[in-house]
């Protein structure tokens, strides 16, 4: 028989990852007077160790088993956490984290980090990486028979043991014959009856080794006086060498051979994949409401079906009725839909959570003094949303520890605290999520930036506003560094960071204040599969604007509108000149209104800064379901998407960002 | 068959326990700590306990040494899930009263021979 476990694995790595999280949190933070935390560190890294072997993770059980004995001697007071042992043992999370994820999914592995951490540790724990390899100590010892003396002590069978089951697994080793010595056993009145006071002589006839013997009684060696004896004198050398050797070597094995873990992926490891994305936890709470509302719905549904089941005597009352009943469907409805969204939406602390170490170990290696402080952890965005902020802000904290922190005698000579503050924001604002990453370092440098954007051939002016100078950095290849450092100059700029925001139809801000720091500001929707959108006429199109670009809508007056050269048109509002563009025209098609004047002009936020769309007229809010137009369709520059109205017709989404860019480019 | 308590922290192993131990035919029973383990032993019998040493809110330890205490479990085999770095582990757990104990990692047919042996 042979039993599939491999159904596990998935599990397995699940609760895995978790447990490395722990770790990793709990190292970072680590407080000496917690006594608890070291605790949890060590649970988990115990539970992996024991799931990873049972799960065929070979390498990734041995190379636990070092962190883990480290953590048992802390949790044991016989070593003390220190930076260099918190610092190794944060390595050994990352290994542990990436033998998991090559070994479960393929592909590189690091495996210099892996054999000099293992290294550490093993130096650590005073061993000699070639140490003892007690493997080749003990050949088994077989004989033809053995005489075994079994005498257990009166408590055995206190521990849930029994004589006659021990004996029953001898006699399974080969034909075994028995006498009991009852010499011990008390008057009948002295009797403990759940005492065992009778010895065995067992004459074992079969060629076993005594190790195997031996294991019968592995678990009350402790409990009783066992001798085992060889029947004939035979191999008389090798049964002394046994009699010195303890019992306890136990299964041969283990990892004596002190070898780093090969770097293959092939590994021991099970094919299993780790469910990237596959399957989300939900709170209980969650679904029970949701079980609440449809419930609800169902009643709702059955009342209207009634309604309109006889509809002779339809009168006002049950028009008043039905009025109700419909009210109670789209209160129902709506509620549905949020609690539905709400599946999919996790906190903000599943990416937040990896910035201390970020921090930590970036500030190190650059020499800077680095606090992290986050706030709104708690706030919870999309899934997918998650998943896509994760490498922006990961570099947006990077740049700002590597580029916007300065160095400690720099802080000192301008007045400031040593050590930098950064601080990661995530709230709700307007339908929004606002995640900002600010830090109180050099801030950007107005005149560094124009120079560096003229010497790489960009249009700028001394009249630019500071808004559009920050704005600069997000051009390709831009980079004010006077050098490229390891860390954060790996080929993801600033366009990059925007372009992923954007994609998620987000919106990416720069504050910035010379001397004194830089908060960069991402807005996000709430949601992916839904948009709050106020559609637009444009002629017999129906468009929708995402709520989070509009900022005011205006019926212009002739005065304001107007042409500047190099500009096009633009509209005068409250003493800025803001961009137009008319729909109408971006999209080749016939407007009602034949004059500006006679439309409705929308300002819009961008990352670009303020602009104004033309259309003909405002017509309402709604949330819309997002339809992708590249899946259904092909990708339109300037559309991010289309979705179906309540009457049947397609609607395009704009993406304000890439309309107004694109027709700067004409 | 025999009805067996499984108690692990893990999830996975938890499964993977009650997984091996249906298909071998017994009633398993779950629990996630020493406590929630203990909470369940007060109200069902069991022929067989095999629980995890380190666990939170209660430890495997504490959980032999809680069973021993009950009288429907003062001879209730009870076998710990030990790693092969803890030899004075097992000692720890043979003296608060498990009558043995299994050496992680194992496969599911280490943990069926083991039950066996155990159940005799």
């Amino acid at each position: 028989m042979s039993l599939d476990v491999s159904q596990f694995v998935g599990v397995f790595l699940e609760e895995s990852f978790e447990g490395l999280d722990i770790m990793e949190a709990g190292l970072i933070d680590f407080r000496e007077d917690d006594p608890e935390a070291v605790n949890v560190i060590f649970r988990a890294a115990h539970s992996i160790k024991g799931g990873a072997g049972t799960f065929g993770f070979r390498e990734v059980s041995d190379f636990t088993h070092g962190a883990e004995t480290l953590l048992d001697q802390i949790r044991q007071g016989e070593r003390r956490m220190n930076t260099e042992t918190g610092d190794t043992l944060l390595a050994a999370v990352d290994c542990i984290r990436e033998l998991l994820r090559a070994s479960s999914e393929g592909g590189d592995l690091d495996t210099e980090k892996v054999v000099s951490t293992r290294t550490a540790i093993e130096q650590m724990l005073g061993k000699t990486p070639d140490g003892a390899s007690a493997e080749a100590a003990a050949t088994p010892v077989v004989n033809a028979g053995w005489q075994i003396s079994f005498k257990p002590r009166p408590e055995l069978m206190k521990t849930g043991n029994d004589p006659l089951r021990l004996l029953a697994e001898l006699q399974r080793l080969g034909p075994a014959k028995a006498s009991v010595d009852a010499s011990r056993l008390p008057a009948l009145g002295e009797m403990d009856p759940e005492a065992c006071y009778l010895d065995w002589n067992v004459e074992l006839s079969a060629p076993v080794a005594e190790a195997e013997v031996r294991g019968v009684f592995e678990w009350v060696e402790d409990e009783c006086e066992l001798s085992v004896t060889p029947l004939a004198p035979a191999a008389d050398e090798a049964k002394k060498s046994a009699a010195a050797t303890p019992p306890a070597g136990g299964p041969a094995g283990g990892n004596g051979d002190g070898k780093p873990p090969a770097a293959k992926n092939g590994a021991t490891g099970e094919s299993g994949k780790r469910p990237d994305g596959g399957s989300i936890r939900v709170a209980v709470e969650k679904v029970d409401s949701l079980v609440n509302l449809v419930g609800e719905l169902v009643i709702t549904q059955s009342m209207l079906t009634q309604m309109g089941n006889d509809p002779g005597d339809f009168d006002l009352l049950r028009l008043e009725q039905l009025r109700e009943g419909l009210g109670q469907l789209e209160r129902q409805t709506r509620e549905l839909q949020e609690g539905v969204m709400g599946i999919r939406m996790l906190p903000i602390s599943f990416i937040f959570s990896r910035f201390p170490r970020v921090v930590r170990d970036m500030a190190g290696a650059l020499g800077k003094s680095v606090d992290l402080r986050m706030e709104g952890e708690d706030t919870e965005l999309d899934k997918g949303l998650i998943e896509k902020l994760a490498d922006p802000l990961t570099h947006l904290v990077r740049n700002a520890i590597d580029h916007g922190v300065e160095s400690t005698e720099q802080r000192i000579a301008a007045g400031k605290p040593p050590a930098g503050q950064i601080s990661l924001k995530a709230y709700h604002q307007g339908g929004n999520i606002v995640v900002e990453v600010a830090d109180d370092g050099a801030g950007l440098d107005r005149a560094k930036l124009l120079a560096k954007a003229e010497s790489q051939g960009m249009a700028v002016s001394d009249t630019m506003s500071d808004r559009e100078v920050w704005s600069l950095i997000f051009a390709a290849g831009f980079s004010t560094a006077t050098k490229v450092t390891d860390i954060s100059g790996r080929g993801v700029g600033m366009d990059v960071v925007r372009r992923n925001i954007e994609a998620v139809n987000g919106r990416v801000e720069i504050e910035s204040s010379y001397g004194e720091g830089t908060r960069i500001i991402l807005r996000l929707p709430l949601t992916l599969a839904i948009l709050d959108g106020m559609s637009v006429r444009v002629g017999d199109e129906t468009y929708i604007l995402p709520m989070t670009a509009i900022l005011e809508s205006i019926q212009p007056k002739t005065e304001q509108l107007s042409s500047i050269a190099g500009k096009g048109r633009v509209v005068h509002l409250r003493g800025d000149y803001l961009p137009l563009m008319a729909l109408h025209e971006a999209f080749n098609i016939d407007a009602r209104a034949q004059r500006a004047e006679d439309g409705i002009v929308i300002v819009v936020a961008t990352s670009d800064g303020r602009a104004a769309l033309l259309v003909d007229e405002l017509v309402a809010q709604h949330q819309v379901v997002i339809k992708s137009l590249e899946t259904n369709y092909r990708k339109v520059p300037g559309v991010s998407g289309a979705t179906i109205m309540g009457d049947g017709k397609v609607a395009l989404i704009l993406d304000v960002d890439m309309l107004l860019r694109l027709r700067r480019m004409h | 068959m025999a009805t067996i308590l499984a108690v692990d922290d893990s999830t996975s192993m938890r499964q993977m326990l009650a997984f091996t131990l249906q298909h071998a035919g017994h009633e398993v029973h779950e629990a996630g700590d020493g406590q929630a383990a203990l909470d369940l032993a007060k109200t069902t019998s069991m022929d067989l306990v095999i629980s995890d040493v380190n666990m939170p809110v209660m430890d495997g330890i504490t959980l032999v040494k809680s069973l021993r205490a009950l009288a429907e479990f003062r001879f209730t085999p009870i076998l710990l899930l030990t790693t092969e770095a803890s030899p004075e582990k097992k000692m720890e757990g043979k003296t608060a009263g498990a009558t043995g104990w299994i050496v992680k990692p194992f496969n599911p047919e280490q943990l069926l021979a083991t039950v066996q042996r155990v159940l005799g």
